[in-house]
């Protein structure tokens, strides 16, 4: 066959139509492939929420829990405690106070971040990168100073936050310690990981 | 092709020309080594490119032996590395070897990626030799972190934990892009699993793949030299370079000596301390990896520190994670931002000999402050040097245009000793 016999439109034409079918395949193909790396089944499954027994936590004291191979904290928080989340000498200092930019069910939308005021629910996972931040609720720390109101500290990168999980600012980590959906089962167990909205 | 002089008429010529009449066996040889013309000007810097391909055979080889005793799983992950310690005959060895053998790896290739820079190397026509190397840079990078989590000791856990959440500060995708890396909730078997494969299988053939393209585009373009001059323009009856010498045996011979030297600095290290006090295997990894303790001081090995003091430096999450990823990525760039006529830094003024001092010297001090705990002092020092860092490069095509360069010579200055 001699050059001008050639029907250049539909060789053009057969090229790109093989092209695109080719590459619309790889891409098909690719998806099983990316889609296994996502959480799998049995992981899904013991993602599953846990109960916390908090019948016996003391006033003041905290209860780490896991979920998802995250620390949960639980802290039954005092009156005292529940005080000093409200004292501009706390609230002025903070970054996100009314939990605008954070991570947190609609029921911990609020001062005290929590269903019930006295029981505090948080990640404890930090914000910035991760770590585990530590419950430092002594006010007057002696390694934090005199103007520590209680809270956590996170010893990587030295993000603070106050006794509701609030960041303060001009620390690293952007938002407020997550907190997870959880429902009370009866006045003694939290369960984590089920919302309360389900209950 | 055919036989050498030495061997056309025996038995052994006859093998040749056999295997040449099939694979271009002795035109590959000739190409790459016996003919491939080097200026006859490198110095000491020039060791560092064989040296990273020995350390890369090197960790091939022991990485191939780990993983006959190694278990992938965060159930036996780290008692099988202990296995390897005390049970496995001359493991320790192999073990150490691996682990000396990455920090060896980016002292190779930091000072050889130096010696790029000072001598102009990345410049046309060898910007992709720079690119390519620029890619096998990013592939060790991801090399060492994977690895860095097999351990499955606390400072892997935890490091792997900070660095995979990175992603988390893309707005919009980054928490489930996070999910989609760890294939589950948190950092665990399932990771541990899907790192070990990036580690010992996909990495290293695109590692392979890019050292074999490194090589080739350089073997296309020819070498550059420290006086920064093109030997192919001045070339003798023969057509080869007269300021050229074949690669082989001059520079075989020639690297056979820095690796007798690097073998010897390599076993001091190997045999005396294998742990570098810390640098080259953090003390917090010898403890188990724990989802509920994070280690006292989290800082990356050393050779990720002068980007986590970036890292760190800025106070903003997301834009400390992108200056982050600029500061690794600028370096693809310098081919372009250079606007110099000349290429070696011999024939440069003083005012790019100051930035690049000022850079060598702000890459080692953001080194050091990325393996120092956060403090305001050293953060606001993080903070200067970062500026300067950057400078570097961004300032680049003005004061390369600015500077005040020296005339070229005509062919290379060389001293016969």
């Amino acid at each position: 066959m001699s050059e001008d016999q050639v029907d250049r439109g539909r060789r053009h034409f057969l090229l790109v139509a093989t092209t695109v079918t080719g590459v619309v395949g790889a891409g098909l193909t690719a998806v099983p492939f990316l889609a296994s790396w996502k959480p799998s089944a049995r992981a899904r499954a013991l993602g599953a929420p846990v109960d916390a027994d908090v019948s016996k936590l003391e006033l003041g004291a905290i209860l780490k829990v896991t979920w998802r191979g995250q620390a949960i904290y639980v802290v039954r928080r005092t009156p005292e405690m529940l005080a000093t989340l409200t004292t501009p000498a706390v609230v002025d200092h903070l970054r996100d106070p009314q939990s605008e930019e954070s991570e947190q069910p609609g029921y911990a939308k609020n001062d005290s971040r929590a269903l019930k005021p006295e029981f505090l629910v948080l990640v404890g996972v930090c914000t910035h990168l991760g770590c585990a931040p530590l419950d430092r609720f002594q006010p007057q720390d002696a390694e934090l100073g005199a103007t520590w109101p209680g809270g956590f500290y996170c010893p990587c990168h030295g993000s603070k936050f106050d006794l509701a999980g609030r960041v303060f600012k001009d620390v690293p980590a952007p938002t407020n310690l997550r907190v997870p959906p959880y429902r009370f089962l009866n006045d003694g167990v939290i369960q984590i990981g089920a919302d309360a909205e389900a209950a | 092709m055919s036989a050498t002089e030495t061997t056309k008429g025996t038995r052994l010529g006859a093998l040749v020309d056999w295997i040449d009449a099939r694979f271009p066996m002795t035109r590959f040889m000739k190409e790459h080594a016996s003919e491939y013309y080097a200026p006859k000007n490198f110095n000491f810097w020039y060791y560092f490119g064989s040296l990273a391909l020995v350390v890369l055979v090197l960790q091939i080889v022991t990485g191939i032996f780990l993983t006959m005793n190694y278990k992938p799983s965060a159930e036996h992950a780290f008692a099988s590395v202990e296995y390897i310690m005390r049970d496995v005959d001359w493991g320790w060895l192999i073990r150490y070897m691996h682990s000396t053998g990455a920090s060896a790896f980016f002292i190779v290739v930091y000072l050889h990626m130096f010696r790029g820079i000072m001598y102009g190397s990345y410049k046309n026509p060898r910007e992709l030799v720079w690119i390519f190397g620029m890619l096998i840079y990013l592939c060790l990078m991801a090399e060492a972190f994977f690895g860095y989590l097999l351990p499955w000791g606390n400072m892997s856990y935890w490091g792997a934990q900070v660095i995979v959440s990175l992603f988390g500060a893309i707005p919009g995708i980054g928490e489930s892009l996070v999910e989609w890396i760890r294939g589950d909730y948190y950092i665990s078997d399932i990771t541990l699993n899907r790192f070990f494969a990036l580690h010992v299988v996909a990495l290293p053939i695109a590692l392979i793949f890019l050292v074999i393209a490194h090589i080739f585009a350089l073997h296309e373009v020819g070498s550059n030299n420290p006086d920064g001059v093109e030997i192919k323009k001045v070339k003798g009856p023969d057509g080869h370079p007269v300021d050229g010498i074949p690669f082989h045996p001059y520079y075989t011979v020639k690297d056979l000596v820095g690796f007798v030297a690097f073998a010897a600095l390599f076993a001091c290290v190997l045999f005396f301390a294998p742990e570098m006090g810390g640098y080259f295997l953090e003390h917090a990894n010898f403890e188990p990896a724990n989802a509920l303790q994070t280690p006292e001081h989290i800082a990356p090995v050393w050779y990720f520190t002068p980007f986590y003091a970036i890292l760190r430096a800025v106070p903003n999450k997301l834009l400390g994670v992108i200056l982050m990823g600029v500061a690794v990525v600028s370096f693809f760039f310098l081919p372009w931002l250079d606007r110099a006529k000349v290429k070696s830094v011999r024939y440069r003024g003083w005012l790019y000999k100051a930035f690049l001092a000022a850079f060598a010297v702000s890459f080692l001090a953001l080194g050091y402050l990325g393996l120092q705990p956060a403090t305001p002092a050293f953060t606001n020092a993080a903070r200067i040097f970062a500026v300067i860092y950057f400078a570097f490069f961004l300032l680049m095509p003005w004061y390369t245009r600015a500077d005040q360069t020296k005339p070229v010579p005509e062919r290379v200055t060389y001293d016969a000793h």
